[in-house]
């Protein structure tokens, strides 16, 4: 009965040894014959042009190779030619931002290299500049482009004229996605145009596409090795301008070049969550039906590129509602362009929406999870589609029951005891249930073990640890038996990691190559008289073969276009929150989800607790600090960003509905990498708003704000 | 980083004779802050003498006094039987800073020379008076959520980062130094200093001087004692505000106290007037309220930081009332 095996929680990540012992090697730790060391030099001025370069100096400090910058062109064909909207490095003496490259120092040692870095000295034509999106906004002759088209249901505006409404506005400030690992590349460029990288990327074919395309050599040409990564959070969804750098720079000296950067350098040039403005309207019946949602953004973006992302998509179709409208405008200002980071514009706008809900609950004086499940929509309103399943009603009362929803008072502060304050929170994240195209290959050998391979990343999900279960519950094979190769751009193509796509992407293609692997061995044992259920090996060892080979590309049917496909969790939140100091202490969370079967249960735990945690961080402590006057950065180290520690975390419970839903895929698993973070911003600050009567529309929640 | 020479010493006398001997000289303990600052650019010396083979870590009960080598580790301090009965308050403050890895290799002497944690002494592409005399402060019309709302300048308006000096301050310790001239004796009330016109100076400690050990009399408060930091992370965090609070009890009454506040001032900053308003009264919530409101005079807030206005005087009352019921 395979059909109904249940993947208990002693199946450990496959690499899990591997990481917590220091046997896990990552990009920076490959060490090349000939290894050099770059440097950047970066812009301290926030827009203008350089008007000179003195690299003397550096040229002459001890152990130099060389110093590449828009002076000396270092070569890249695709750059030679105009426009193009990525930033071209080296190839323009514009400054749009303050931290950009304007050079790289190469040099035979690290320590070398950072000490000649410092000798370049540039001098800039300074430019009036804005770092700070409330001040664009209030700018009317400030550029804002449209970032997704409008969008409108029935009336525009309905909540205006609603029996009871809201209307109010939440801002988030720029979150910056640190994870612990330093971004950066070792570029090792050989004759005849052979390029091999070591690379901190989500995406090793994207990696790949991106250098042939940059420097027109065949993509044959290029090899790109991730195999692990210390985290991502979406900043290593691109091949960034820093990593064209140092190719550029291993191409000109002919050896190869090792780039790391600061961590200062991780809050300007590798991408940040946009700071973000919304208003939201909202309107319902006087028993708490909803009849207007109005949802309009504005998200930061750069003046040399345009960042968009989903903020205002949820508001479309999470709720029963006759009539939406909703705008999303993206605003440049003159910072490093932003990216996706987890949850991304969706976990934006999940602030935004679920607080507002629940202040349009409290306005109708009803229970913000009854009024959820009250507007609890039967069917996609946006796309006129069925879901393809959606069981959050019963989520609803599951994760009320763990977090002792029962004991929440409606009325704000009624929880006190000595100076602390108990509030409740509880708040819906939902994601598209992605589903890319993927190749998978399949090696089924005599000795009994499965080697699968895919071009797809780790970024810390478990990637190899869920394909090993998929793959073991189709064959029968212990996944001890089972390898799954990944981190290589040599192996069959899969798109790169993001968008919470991968289980439900390569683990299709996964599923395909063990069913025909199956089907192959299920021929040969017919073929040579065996009994169907002859175990693979004997099948093989009868047939003289030492192994078999499947590959197989897959993706979605038409069953795409007739269901509307999405994953949900529901956070509920228990604070305490102290009422002379501000302090916020988290009790309890409670995070269900909702995305169809757990094929990994002891790695979808971790993701839902991992998403909750960047949540606490988004909600409580995350926030990247500039000073306007100088587009710098003021906080842009560890002790002064701060994620959360270890104490600022409570007791985490996952719950998952684990029902599959076939239309997505054959596993009937959903992803849960975005949902797992997105809304919980919202359930905390509605369970402060419950604990105290404050409701703090701007994050992160910080004590002076609770005094204030 | 820029080039330095590095020397090792085992003596505090050599140690002084080689800080005498060159001026860009500096003494290496624990180097969680010196490094940092020198990967930073913010400094450069071109010596760092090595003194963490010196034998200055002692921590032993000598007389009515308790001798803290400069040398001990902020870790061993914070672990010692002798504080965590003696001078528990000492204990909870060492605590509270950094993170356990940072309080294995942090000394004692290298926690009260720490500097300010202003984003804009760290960035050198801005103005800091205390780091570059004369360019003007970043902070005082601009981010200054974390900064000080006693005895400012209009030079300088940081705040000294330490949880433990805030302690130790509060418990009159006294700081010994070698000196050329043999020992000198300072309290620690007068170590640090205010910013003024000097903001690049943070304390009294002669640039040829060498601390030795501190110096904390016994005293009474062990039993009633507290250390409340508030902060935007549960750990590893700076103080937003902080507070010190020892109370002698004798029932209700307050037969002795000690108040010190972090987080507010360029200097650990001792609450006098409260203390006085309090010593003989009782120790009861509207009394600590009435001290609080004592302790905020000449408080000033510079925009992002007014919240200390009202966070400072509710941490006192707070941190009293915690020590009051630790009995």
């Amino acid at each position: 009965m395979m059909e109904n095996r249940i993947l208990k929680d002693e199946n450990d990540r496959v690499d899990g040894f591997l990481k917590v012992t220091g046997g896990a090697k990552y990009f920076a730790e490959y060490e090349l014959p000939g290894l050099t060391y770059g440097v950047l030099v970066t812009s301290t001025i926030t827009k203008g042009k350089i008007t000179s370069l003195n690299t003397k100096e550096a040229e002459k400090a001890p152990g130099v190779i060389a110093v590449l910058s828009h002076l000396n062109k270092p070569s890249a064909p695709a750059y030679e030619q105009e426009g193009g909207s990525p930033m071209k490095i080296f190839y323009t003496d514009k400054i749009f931002y303050n931290g950009q490259p304007i050079a790289i120092v190469v040099a035979n040692t690290f320590e070398r290299a950072t000490y000649a870095a410092s000798l370049v000295k540039a001098t800039y034509a300074k430019e009036a500049f804005n770092t700070d999106l409330e001040k664009a906004l209030k700018d009317t002759k400030a550029k804002k482009l449209q970032g997704q088209p409008d969008y409108k249901r029935g009336t525009e505006n309905a909540y205006k004229t609603a029996e009871v409404k809201i209307e109010q506005e939440y801002v988030l400030p720029i979150e910056t996605h640190n994870p612990m690992e330093l971004h950066g590349i070792i570029a090792d460029w050989r004759p005849a145009n052979k390029v091999t990288v070591y690379a901190k990327t989500q995406g090793v074919k994207a990696t790949q596409g991106t250098i042939a395309n940059v420097f027109k050599i065949p993509i044959e040409n290029i090899q790109v090795n991730s195999e692990f990564v210390g985290g991502g959070f979406g900043m290593a969804l691109r091949t960034w301008p820093l990593e064209i750098a140092t190719v550029m720079a291993s191409k000109h000296i002919g050896k190869p070049v090792k780039l790391v950067i600061t961590r200062m350098q991780m809050f300007t040039m590798v991408g940040n969550r946009p700071a973000a403005i919304q208003k939201v309207g909202l309107g319902a019946t006087k028993d708490g039906k909803l009849t207007g949602i109005t949802h309009k953004a504005f998200g930061e973006s750069s003046t040399y590129e345009n960042f968009t992302e989903g903020v205002v998509n949820m508001a479309k179709f999470m709720y029963q509602c006759d009539n939406v409208n909703t705008s999303y405008t993206i605003v440049p200002v003159d910072l490093g362009v932003p990216i996706w980071m987890r949850g991304p514009g969706e976990a934006t706008g999940a602030f935004a929406l679920e607080s507002a809900i629940d202040e349009l609950a409290h306005e109708l004086d009803m229970d913000p999870l009854d009024f959820r499940i009250k507007n609890d929509p039967e069917m996609d309103q946006q796309k006129n589609k069925p879901f393809s399943s959606k069981n959050l009603k019963e989520a609803y009362k599951l994760g009320a029951d763990k977090i002792g929803w029962s004991k929440r008072k409606n009325k704000p502060g009624s929880l006190v005891e000595g100076s602390w304050k108990t509030g409740y929170g509880v708040s819906v994240g939902v994601f598209n249930a992605n589903r890319g195209k993927a190749s998978v290959k399949g090696i089924l050998k005599a000795d009994g073990t499965l080697v699968l391979q895919s071009a797809t990343s780790d970024i810390g999900p478990g990637t190899g640890t869920g394909m090993g279960l998929i793959a073991s519950k189709l064959l029968n094979i212990p996944t001890s038996k089972i390898t799954f190769e990944l981190g290589d751009s040599s192996l069959p193509p899969a798109p790169s990691q993001g968008g919470s796509a991968t289980l439900s992407t390569i683990g299709s293609a996964v599923n395909d190559v063990c069913v025909a692997l199956k089907s192959t061995i299920a021929e040969l044992a017919a073929n040579s008289n065996m009994d169907a259920t002859s175990k693979f090996v004997d099948v093989l060892k009868k047939n003289n073969l030492p192994s078999i080979e499947v590959t197989k590309e897959s993706q979605s049917g038409k069953e795409r276009d007739s269901y509307s496909m999405y994953s949900f969790s529901i956070h509920f939140v228990q604070v305490k929150v102290h009422s002379l100091t501000g302090v916020v202490k988290i009790s309890k969370i409670v995070s269900v989800g909702d995305s169809g079967k757990i094929v990994s249960p002891k790695t979808a735990r971790s993701q839902m607790v991992g998403g909750a945690v960047g949540g606490i961080g988004m909600a409580l402590t995350e926030e990247s600090i500039l000073d306007h006057r100088y587009g710098r950065y003021i906080n842009n180290n560890f002790a002064d960003y701060h994620v959360p520690v270890n104490a600022d975390v409570p007791e985490i419970e996952v719950i998952f509905i684990d029902k599959p839903d076939y239309l997505v895929n054959p596993m009937g698993a959903k992803g849960m990498g975005e949902i797992a973070l997105i809304g919980f911003s919202a359930a905390l600050a509605n369970a402060v708003f419950n604990a105290t009567g404050k409701r703090i529309r701007k994050l992160p929640i910080t004590p002076d704000k609770i005094l204030a | 980083m820029i080039n330095f020479q590095y020397l090792r010493t085992t003596t505090a006398k050599s140690a002084l004779t080689l800080l005498q001997k060159d001026k860009n000289a500096k003494f290496l303990g624990g180097g969680t802050n010196l490094i940092d600052l020198m990967k930073r650019g913010v400094t450069a010396p071109e010596k760092l003498i090595d003194i963490n083979h010196v034998p200055l870590k002692q921590i032993e009960l000598v007389g009515s006094k308790i001798h803290i080598g400069a040398m001990a580790t902020n870790t061993a301090v914070a672990e010692h039987p002798l504080i965590q009965e003696k001078l528990p308050l000492l204990s909870w403050a060492l605590n509270a800073g950094a993170s356990a890895q940072l309080r294995n290799v942090a000394t004692v002497g290298g926690n009260m020379m720490q500097r300010t944690r202003c984003g804009y002494f760290y960035d050198t592409e801005m103005p800091c008076n205390k780091r570059e005399a004369g360019s003007g402060c970043g902070a005082i019309d601009g981010f200054n959520r974390m900064h000080a709302i006693f005895g400012t300048s209009d030079k300088c308006i940081a705040v000294h980062p330490s949880d433990m000096c805030i302690a130790l301050v509060a418990l009159d310790a006294e700081v010994v130094l070698a000196t050329p001239k043999g020992e000198r004796k300072i309290l620690f009330k007068d170590f640090h200093r205010l910013a003024g016109d000097t903001p690049q100076l943070d304390n009294n400690l002669k640039a040829d001087e060498m601390i030795v050990r501190v110096e904390v009399p016994l005293n009474n408060f062990a039993k009633n004692a507290y250390y409340l930091k508030v902060r935007d992370r549960a750990s590893y965090a700076f103080a937003l505000v902080s507070v010190a609070a020892g109370l002698e009890l004798q029932g209700n009454k307050i037969v002795n106290v000690r108040l010190a506040m972090g987080g507010v001032a360029h200097k650990p900053w001792r609450l006098t007037s409260a203390e006085d308003f309090l010593k003989g009264k009782e120790a009861t919530t509207e009394n600590f309220e009435q001290a609080a409101k004592l302790s905020m005079t000449g408080a000033k807030g510079f925009g992002e930081n007014d919240f200390k206005l009202t966070l400072a005087p509710n941490t006192i009352i707070e941190a009293l009332n915690l020590a009051k019921s630790k009995a």
